[in-house]
């Protein structure tokens, strides 16, 4: 019986937690007239019209373009931000330097400055080197390692045992060559787990493109959505949810797909999901 | 003597070839920014024209500046209610799912989906839509009769409840790990508090928490810093500027507006360095207060 509780009272909690989703989802194959004013999962009829007409957005620019314009950014963020980490984080976990616990407690502090302090002075450098209305301020600090994914990094090289890399030494490899031969196949998981939170959290970014990018052709889907349903324009919310329900396939299928790697990711780093 | 120091020598360079990267990017886009924003909060800087220099003038008119009170209040009363609602629903649902039963990864993965795509633009446009007078929450009502045509959106009262409850939806992640740190409470425990004949309000109270205290000092300190920071779901459900009448307009929010709407980066970089110096002292509070609930394995033996 409590058995039985307990599952009843899970699955209706659960239903109710993902409701809104769901109501998101069904509304973008409803027409206008029946998504407001109505709770129903159900559309009368299924439509996909709000899919293409939400696709040709406003004007000349369709959502092809911010489809394009997200992807490419989060690729390219993330496969910068796993190789530099990766790089960084061997240099912090194996190497003896003068200075690296004094370098390694800076990067440590730099992960508690709020986003909000650096944010404007960033902004007036790239000003003044002109990259705003380009993707280089969003893209190239990520080349230079992220300070979260380094420690995330450090932290899994420390579980390779130090004997693998003297045996590696000893058959005559670099330090370079141990990284590539020895630490980079085995800190794959942790590789792994790094490329999917970067680019989920690049595909969701909002304030670095709001800042940065500011004509059309440059948007990337969630600016282009955030437009799209500006309060003060917008009527046609079956097009916006088609939108916004396409623009939630990528994070969708890597919920799917890496499930385990989330999991693992928020439950032992607490990484913030 | 000769060989170990060239080795020595040599470690030196590799290490800092390896930590080059982000040498680099620490000094260009954290360090060099830092010093800059401190310097700019003196300041009058609109971007265009050269720094004024305008010593604590920026600081002085925040304490005569209405709205920045405002968004001072609409952000503590933001994190005093969503910190905790966010952590006694995650400790709750940790606790139910603690256990082996059938299905449980099913629900699990049900109650930290939203988590995962909360953060998304698609949530907060569609939240804004489910709390507005003709939304999908006052059909909810409307079938238990409660029917009411309040915009819980628009009306300046209900308004940062929205972002509230949107916080508060999304517990997942808390709740992944608190579930990650009941599971090394040693079963030995409840067993022989089951012996003393321990309920399951007492045993909560004298092994779950204490246990538990530390993921809990860890849970509180990042959603209280990210409580303060909070800035993308108010963006797009206050309509980008706080509606309704800056109820929702959060500090982050108002920091964004004064920088890159009215282009007063000074202030904007003044604002910055009182938001540093809040989630400081909160953070301090918070380290402070847990000498006296957070319990240490060494300080128990």
């Amino acid at each position: 019986m409590r058995g039985i509780l307990f599952h009843v009272f899970l699955m209706a909690f659960g239903f109710f937690m993902i409701y809104p989703i769901l109501w998101m989802v069904s509304s973008s194959f409803k027409g206008n007239n029946e998504i407001f004013g109505n709770a129903s999962l159900i559309p009368k009829n299924i439509l996909y019209e709000n899919y293409i007409r939400g696709w040709r957005y406003i004007g000349r620019i369709t959502f092809a373009t911010f489809f394009k314009n997200s992807l490419f950014y989060s690729f390219v963020a993330t496969i910068g931000t796993v190789l530099s980490s990766a790089v960084v984080a061997y240099g912090f976990a194996r190497i003896k330097f003068i200075g690296r616990n004094f370098w390694f407690a800076c990067m440590m502090v730099s992960l508690m400055i709020p986003f909000q302090v650096t944010m404007i002075p960033q902004f007036i450098l790239f000003f003044n080197i002109a990259w705003v209305n380009t993707f280089l301020p969003l893209i190239v600090p990520m080349f230079l390692g992220q300070p979260f994914f380094i420690f995330l990094i450090i932290q899994f090289i420390r579980g390779i045992p130090q004997e693998l890399d003297e045996a590696a030494k000893i058959d005559g490899y670099g330090r370079f060559g141990i990284f590539i031969n020895i630490i980079v196949p085995l800190s794959v998981p942790a590789l792994i787990t790094s490329a999917i939170f970067q680019f989920y959290w690049k595909w969701d970014d909002f304030l670095g493109p709001l800042m940065y990018l500011n004509k059309p052709k440059l948007y990337t889907v969630s600016l282009a959505l955030r437009m799209f349903a500006d309060p003060a324009t917008s009527t046609d919310w079956g097009a916006i949810f088609a939108m916004s329900t396409l623009s939630l396939i990528p994070i969708f299928l890597i919920f799917i797909l890496f499930q385990k790697y989330l999991v693992q990711g928020i439950s032992t780093t607490g990484i913030k999901g | 003597m000769n060989n170990h120091g060239r080795l020595a020598r040599a470690d030196n360079l590799s290490g800092y070839a390896f930590i080059g990267p982000w040498l680099l990017g620490f000094l260009v886009f954290s360090v060099i920014p830092i010093f800059s924003s401190v310097f700019f909060s003196f300041t009058r800087y609109d971007l265009l024209s050269s720094p004024v220099f305008i010593g604590i003038k920026n600081f002085a008119s925040m304490l005569g500046d209405s709205v920045f009170w405002k968004s001072l209040s609409v952000t503590f009363f933001y994190v005093l209610f969503a910190v905790p609602l966010r952590l006694v629903f995650a400790l709750f649902l940790a606790m139910l799912f603690n256990r082996k039963a059938k299905l449980l990864r099913v629900y699990q993965a049900m109650y930290y989906f939203p988590s995962i795509i909360g953060g998304s633009i698609a949530v907060a446009v569609m939240w804004r839509r489910l709390f507005k007078d003709d939304g999908a929450i006052n059909s909810i009502l409307g079938i238990f009769g409660l029917n009411n045509h309040v915009s819980w959106i628009g009306n300046p009262r209900t308004a940062i409840w929205t972002l509230i409850l949107l916080a508060a939806w999304q517990f997942g992640s808390s709740m992944l790990i608190f579930l990650a740190g009941l599971k090394q409470i040693p079963e030995s425990y409840y067993e022989s508090a089951n012996l003393d004949g321990a309920g399951p309000v007492r045993k909560f109270i004298s092994i779950t928490i204490p246990q538990l205290s530390s993921v809990i000092l860890f849970n509180v300190l990042m959603q209280t810093i990210n409580g303060f920071t909070v800035f993308t779901q108010a963006f797009v459900i206050s309509g980008g500027n706080g509606d309704p009448m800056n109820n929702t307009l959060v500090y982050a929010l108002y920091l964004y507006q004064k920088s890159f709407s009215y282009y007063e980066m000074g202030y904007g970089c003044a604002m910055a360095w009182v938001l540093v110096l809040i989630i400081s002292i909160f953070t301090a509070l918070i380290f402070k207060s847990s000498s006296v609930w957070v319990f240490y394995e060494s300080k128990a033996n």
